[in-house]
């Protein structure tokens, strides 16, 4: 493992619940006012305070769509971190770590998983070594990793005695000190670095004075103690504005860009960020500068959240709620009340480890057939998922549009991998087309039907509360007056209405709605993903191309209705083709297998609720490309 | 209910749906039904202004005889639709009808918690101690060791008394009716309407097909009202501590009679506390004048009206 030639990735790793995150930001917002483009990747437990947890920062002169597997530089807190990280560095990498964990027993590290620490104690053990961190160091070192054991302690005291403060009060910047000694080996600007760490204390001016000394401090050891190392920072810097944000950010700003007047929710990993944040921001300006703002409310389950944002949308509103499995497993019903009644609903579902609790904030696309699914009996839905950060935002905004043309649930899927990357995109514009809001409290004289036999499947949407728009809704079969029939016929025209809806947004919802095909347009090597492994197949396909191996990526946006017939084209002039999801079972090639009859060559999955990489899925890819690949692969990485 | 409500001047048969009502006869569902369009002729509320939402079971029929928006919903979750309307819409005057045990058994979940957030509406149990159209199972009313005719063996899980529950998830206006006295429910509905904060009443009623022992028969006699007996129910801003928990530990021991004595009448009416818009519009002020169903989406040309400007600005690379 060597350094890319075009990036440099940073990882920092150490307890929950030491800041380790939001000095992560601080970090990555150094980097982006530098002007590099950054990537984040973040992984954690679920825990407050004490397992572990880290966060890659990736940085480049241009555009970055994944992160890497393994860093260039780590940062560590603990003998842990540098158990379960130490290897993944590059041989010309380097490890920051304290120098309290410079010889720690294996044994004695109560987090770390048993199975990790008879892997490594193995290894260890091959090559002579004791089962200490000293070893690992030292095996690491044998690759050409440079281990640099920095007096934290020493460090800290002498920051105290500088500011007049005892070392207790200091002791909360150890994540600061250790950024900026990693930032001054790196060559990053003091300035730069100090104006990132004011941005993320902002209105915290004691913080803010406690770090402002000890980024002078790291700056100064770093100068009299250490020699500078051979990996560094990209050199070009990219120009334009640019937007420093994540995916559930990117969800809640289209949410509001389009609208969105409520949103009900209960909390949930790893969906509880989107609402969260709408909640700081719920009070927002309209172009004419009024004052307005959707009600985002935290409410007793996921059952009262899916009903409510129904029963919101049955008076116009735009109604939205976010969830995870979990919370999606409880609202199925719910969302068929919504199927039923023809209610434009959103439903943004964060994608986590399943099955059960499963992992609550690990990444996984599992839910996929469950999204198409959910529910007893038929009804219509449309679900569509985003591919990255910034499309995040569009996708959020129009599934509004879908949502209230076609009168049906529409399911928005993420996964939490996409959910936690943090990343530099250009600065959204407001979508530049007109919202659709369909038959919208739709002129009507007295006698309105909500539920009128229409060639469509449309019906007029009488709003309650709106003046002689008094009607009937139900769950039950029903009447065009939306009153209960159990009649043959009148229930086969009920069930054929519904599903014309369907229909009809497979036919008005434009392809270029539906996927894109990207990387090499015209290769016949073609990958079919959908969500976040976006960023990893497109990485992947760069690196390819640089062995001058062509391949196009499918990404499928639109998941039901399925684009059938383009996807059936496309998988016949496929050779070979392959499938990426992050499950076991590749729920999209089952997919193609229900809708074309025939699957993809390969199938490569991963399900250890880690995120795909493009620097993993390269391998796969060449592999299969020489035809020496089995039809399954399954990716594994013993240490993320 | 708000004060400002469109009036409408209508009698109570304005009220009544045409479609054709399917519970037995004799159901105490009837007398509720009745006593509803009469509050809802009294108040003068307007039909297109006003959303009853039922649960599952016969009493969830209900939307379907009332002449207003009528609004059928899932087993246990009345209470959920109904305050996702209100929240989006504070002018509509809502009303949520469901049984004992949609109510205390699958939905009681939303039972407590609409308590707790006291949004500005009613939810009336039909509390009639069985499942009545899955044919005579137990509710959550029925006490133990209490057999019904269809019942294989006697009950032998405790019993949950609504009006309790109600007073300890912080219902603001709690009442109990009798179905068959449909001139003193109605004026309990009447009141539980104008009460500006959630309100709930118990409706006692007997399942003549299902429960044949809370009959008609059962009831007479045990019945008495709290304001002819003198019961002090008003919690108003200036009552002292000391009389608001005297006024709590006699409506949850009146509330507990319920074998030879029954108290129906109001059991506590509080209006020392903000409903929940109140406090919505203290913390989110746009929330006055832009509730959700009256966000402005789309300027003339179908473009969104909403400036994010300022929250890109936050997340701006400086």
């Amino acid at each position: 493992m060597n350094q890319d030639p075009d990036n440099l990735a940073w990882r920092i790793g150490g307890p929950q619940g030491g800041g380790i995150n939001r000095i992560a930001r601080l970090f990555a917002r150094a980097c982006a006012s530098l002007g590099a483009e950054v990537i984040c990747r973040r992984e954690y437990h679920s825990n407050i305070m004490g397992r572990h947890s880290y966060n890659d920062v990736l940085m480049a002169s241009s555009p970055l769509s994944c992160h890497r597997e393994s860093t260039d530089v780590l940062v560590s807190f603990d003998a842990e971190t540098l158990c379960r990280h130490a290897q993944s560095v590059t041989a010309s990498g380097m490890i920051l770590y304290s120098d309290h964990d410079a010889d720690i027993q294996l044994d004695q590290l109560p987090y770390l998983d048993e199975r990790l620490r008879d892997h490594i104690s193995a290894r260890l053990s091959s090559k002579r070594l004791p089962p200490s961190t000293q070893g690992l160091l030292q095996m690491v070192g044998q690759r050409g990793v440079t281990a640099i054991g920095v007096p934290y302690q020493r460090l800290l005291s002498e920051i105290g005695e500088e500011l007049g403060l005892p070392k207790k009060r200091v002791s909360a910047t150890l994540n600061m000190l250790a950024v900026a000694i990693s930032a001054a080996l790196l060559k990053m600007s003091e300035p730069q670095l100090l104006n990132a760490m004011e941005t993320t204390f902002v209105d915290k001016a004691e913080i803010i004075r406690m770090n402002r000394q000890v980024v002078v401090n790291a700056y100064q050891y770093v100068l009299e103690h250490l020699e500078q190392p051979s990996v560094s920072m990209p050199s070009n810097r990219s120009s334009g504005r640019r937007l420093l944000l994540n995916a559930t950010q990117s969800v809640a700003l289209g949410k509001l860009a389009a609208g969105m007047g409520f949103q009900s929710y209960y909390p949930i990993s790893p969906a509880t960020d989107e609402s969260t944040y709408l909640e700081a921001h719920a009070e927002i300006r309209l172009t004419n500068g009024d004052a307005v703002g959707p009600l985002v409310l935290q409410v007793e389950d996921e059952l009262a959240a899916i009903n409510m944002a129904s029963g919101a949308a049955l008076t116009g509103a735009r109604c939205a709620t976010a969830t995870s499995g979990p919370g999606f497993s409880l609202m199925a019903e719910g969302l068929g009340w919504a199927g039923m009644n023809e209610v434009p609903l959103v439903v943004t579902l964060y994608q986590r480890g399943g099955p059960s609790t499963g992992m609550p904030t690990r990444t996984d696309q599992a839910d996929l057939l469950f999204a198409l699914h959910a529910g007893h009996g038929e009804f219509p839905r449309i679900v569509l998922a985003s591919g990255d950060v910034a499309s995040c935002f569009n996708d959020a905004a129009q599934a509004f549009d879908y949502a209230e043309r076609y009168q049906m649930p529409v399911i928005h899927m993420l996964d939490k991998a996409l959910t936690s990357t943090l990343q530099t995109v250009p600065v959204f514009q407001m979508p530049n087309r007109r919202i659709e809001r369909g038959e919208l409290g739709a002129a009507h004289a007295q006698g309105i039907e909500r539920f009128a036999l229409t060639p469509s499947g449309l019906s007029p949407r009488p709003l309650l509360g709106q003046v002689a728009g008094q009607h009937w809704s139900t769950g039950v079969e029903h009447s065009e007056q939306g009153q209960v029939t159990e009649d043959p016929v009148l229930r086969e025209r009920m069930m054929e209405k519904r599903a014309q809806k369907l229909a009809l947004a497979a036919a008005e919802i434009p392809l270029s709605e539906q996927f894109e095909v990207l990387g090499d347009e015209r290769a016949a090597f073609t990958v079919f993903t959908w969500g976040s492994n976006k960023g990893a197949v497109l990485d992947a396909i760069r690196r390819l191309s640089t062995a001058g191996i062509r391949a196009r990526l499918v990404q499928l946006r639109l998941l039901w209705p399925f684009p059938t017939e383009a996807v059936r084209q496309l998988l016949e002039t496929a050779a070979p083709s392959v499938i990426i999801e992050c499950s076991y079972s590749a729920q999209l090639d089952l997919l193609f297998q229900q809708q074309i009859g025939a699957g993809c060559d390969h199938q490569v999955v991963k399900y250890s609720g880690r995120p795909i990489s493009g620097e993993a899925l390269v391998a796969a890819l060449q592999s299969i490309q020489a035809g020496e690949a089995e039809s399954r692969i399954v990716l594994r990485n013993p240490y993320e | 209910m708000k004060h400002d409500t469109i009036k409408a001047s209508l009698s109570f048969k304005n009220y009544r749906s045409d479609y054709a009502n399917d519970w037995c006869a004799g159901c105490g569902d009837h007398g509720i039904l009745r006593a509803l369009q009469k509050a809802l002729a009294d108040l003068g509320l307007a039909r297109d202004q006003t959303a009853v939402f039922g649960g599952i079971g016969c009493s969830g029929k209900t939307p379907y005889y009332l002449n207003t928006c009528g609004i059928h919903t899932l087993h246990g979750r009345v209470l959920s639709f109904a305050a996702g309307a209100k929240l989006a819409n504070p002018a509509l005057n809502v009303i949520a009808v469901g049984g004992d045990g949609d109510g205390l058994s699958i939905g009681g979940g939303h039972f407590v918690n609409s308590g707790r957030r006291n949004l500005d509406m009613l939810y009336i149990m039909f509390n009639n101690g069985v499942y009545g159209l899955t044919k005579g199972q137990p509710a959550p009313t029925l006490r133990i060791g209490e057999r019904t005719k269809s019942m294989a063996h006697s009950n032998i899980q405790g019993y949950v008394n609504p009006v309790a529950l109600a007073l300890v998830s912080g219902y603001t206006w709690i009442g109990r009716g009798y179905a068959y006295d449909v001139p003193a429910l109605s004026v309990l509905i009447s009141a539980a309407m104008r009460h500006p904060g959630m309100a709930f009443l118990d409706v006692l009623q007997p399942c003549p097909k299902y429960n044949d022992l809370h009959t008609k028969d059962w009831y007479a006699g045990k019945l008495y009202s709290l304001q002819e007996d003198g019961y002090q129910a008003l919690i108003s801003a200036d009552t002292d501590v000391a009389m608001i928990q005297q006024v709590y530990n006699q409506a949850m021991a009146r509330a507990q009679e319920c074998e030879e004595r029954i108290a129906v009448g109001v059991f506590l009416h509080d209006v020392s506390r903000p409903d929940f818009q109140t406090q919505l519009q203290a913390m989110q002020s746009a929330y006055g004048d832009s509730t959700p169903c009256r966000q402005p989406v789309t300027d003339a040309n179908g473009r969104s009206m909403v400036d994010i400007s300022p929250l890109l600005e936050e997340l701006k690379v400086r």
